[in-house]
């Protein structure tokens, strides 16, 4: 069984159907790039793995992780538990702005800490001391987080103080803070200026080349960086997957009459 | 009339003014906040009736309602819910809580559904339970938007106070009017003024201090 498995997915807004059933595999480690032109679904995919739209037919499966089949009632528990094994970094970056850039990526993690100590002490003395070390752990994990993005003399920022580019690669420490078996991306420069990019797309380029190399969906319009990154391209047209493979196979010899016109469009 | 004695009794109807103002923040603030919610509420019946009622205590006047209720559970029902000084003084606090309770509950609506969905989104894919969202993503963010049009609100309410003069709270007219009007005196009203412009001056410095407080981030 591979990684992820995602099997017969569909999604309809009302009577609008926008994903038609889609099937893919991915590998642990393994990036995967969508393409396609805008209303073709490769958001709300991207969504649908999320659990930020519930698929209205199919499943979603991850090897050691959990077995989401859309038929089935999911309690909010449940489906945060779900959510959890994926991370997802946005388009409009969604940091808090109130909190600085350390208490956009330590506070959800020390969130989640602070349940699972709860569970494990009931009350007390040694409750506290537990969620104190916590907050030790959490804030030195969330530093280092932000060193490796580049951000180490932007800890104290508030967001509106950080440039887009920066905003986002807060976003992305703070989506790996929660450490996700995979990470999720959904256009993640397109509000960037051109010429902030290229530090967004560097980062997630040195997560894919770290020792355990990351598993991630990218869905992108940059088409550099899906041909030099991924390891896999999908290119999606109407809710369908039209065409999938390597990015030599996917960018080089498109099978698809839709995939051929839409990279032949890109490069006008 | 002497100066000290009027000033003794402005400050006598003050106090009663201010207790009026007091207690009616304290109970409508955060009843306007369950009254968002209810109108805020995905029952849709919850929400019609929620909406209906703020609309019914927004459309009429301030003055109408202490009238309903300090009189119509007597003349109509027979109960004599509100009787002497103390209960002219509940009656006029119940109208002021519910009115205010309304108009504050809007302003609640308004500064929560103006939050962009990606903030809630964004707590979601983190893990974050319902709770957790409001109290740690939303709930600052929304007193920063609402402090501005709350503030109007407070400073309303500061002079709509003396609305509880027509049920004879003993507030800040109420106790002095016998003497200018007996009298034909008119530099008490002017007192009056300087009153009502000293704590809403304090006000205003009290909510710029709030809003300098606040200006460490943006929305």
């Amino acid at each position: 069984m591979a990684f992820l498995e995602v099997t017969g997915l569909k999604k309809r807004f009302g009577n609008t159907s926008v994903l038609h059933g889609v099937d893919f595999t991915m590998e642990k480690g393994e990036v995967l790039a969508i393409i396609g032109s805008s209303g073709g679904g490769k958001t709300t995919l991207l969504r649908c793995l999320n659990f930020l739209e519930m698929a209205n037919e199919g499943t979603i499966r991850m090897e050691g992780g959990f077995t989401f089949h859309a038929a089935k009632q999911y309690t909010p528990a449940e489906i945060r538990e779900m959510r959890l094994k994926m991370g997802l970094v946005f388009q409009s970056f969604n940091l808090f702005p109130q909190y600085t850039a350390l208490e956009n990526v330590y506070i959800p993690m020390q969130l989640r800490a602070k349940e699972a100590l709860r569970a494990e002490y009931p009350f007390g003395h040694a409750r506290r001391e537990a969620i104190g070390n916590a907050k030790v752990r959490n804030m030195a994990q969330a530093e280092k987080l932000l060193a490796e993005v580049g951000l180490a003399d932007k800890m104290g920022n508030y967001p509106y103080q950080l440039s887009g580019g920066q905003q986002q690669r807060v976003a992305i420490a703070r989506a790996l803070a929660m450490q996700p078996d995979i990470l999720c991306f959904d256009e993640p420069t397109s509000a960037l200026d051109p010429a902030l990019t290229g530090e967004v797309l560097r980062v997630i380029r040195s997560l894919k080349d770290a020792e355990n190399g990351r598993t991630m969906i990218v869905v992108t319009h940059e088409m550099e960086f899906a041909a030099h990154v991924a390891d896999k391209v999908i290119f999606m047209a109407d809710g369908v997957i039209e065409e999938m493979g390597t990015p030599e196979e996917v960018f080089g010899n498109p099978k698809s009459e839709k995939c051929r016109a839409f990279l032949h469009g890109e490069k006008v | 009339m002497g100066f000290l004695d009027v000033t003794q009794k402005l400050f006598e109807g003050f106090g009663v003014s201010c207790l009026l103002f007091i207690l009616t923040l304290v109970f409508s603030l955060p009843l306007g906040l369950v009254i968002s919610f209810g109108s805020m509420s995905k029952f849709k019946p919850l929400s019609w009736i929620v909406r209906t009622f703020v609309w019914i205590i927004r459309g009429t006047p301030l003055m109408l309602q202490l009238f309903v209720v300090f009189y119509v559970p007597g003349l109509l029902f027979n109960i004599q819910l509100f009787s002497g000084d103390n209960g002219r003084f509940t009656a006029a606090l119940v109208a002021f809580v519910i009115n205010y309770a309304c108009y504050f509950s809007e302003i609640y609506r308004g500064g929560i559904e103006g939050i962009p969905k990606g903030q809630y989104e964004a707590a979601e894919v983190l893990g974050m339970t319902a709770v957790e969202t409001f109290f740690t993503v939303i709930l600052m963010q929304v007193v920063k938007r609402i402090l501005a049009p709350i503030s109007n609100e407070v400073i309303t309410l500061v002079k709509d106070t003396s609305l509880a003069r027509v049920i004879a709270v003993a507030e800040i007219f109420f106790v002095n009017e016998m003497d200018y009007l007996a009298y034909g005196i008119v530099w008490p009203l002017f007192y009056i003024a300087v009153f009502f412009l000293v704590f809403v001056g304090a006000l205003t410095l009290f909510f710029g201090w709030c809003e300098k407080k606040l200006s460490y981030y943006r929305v």
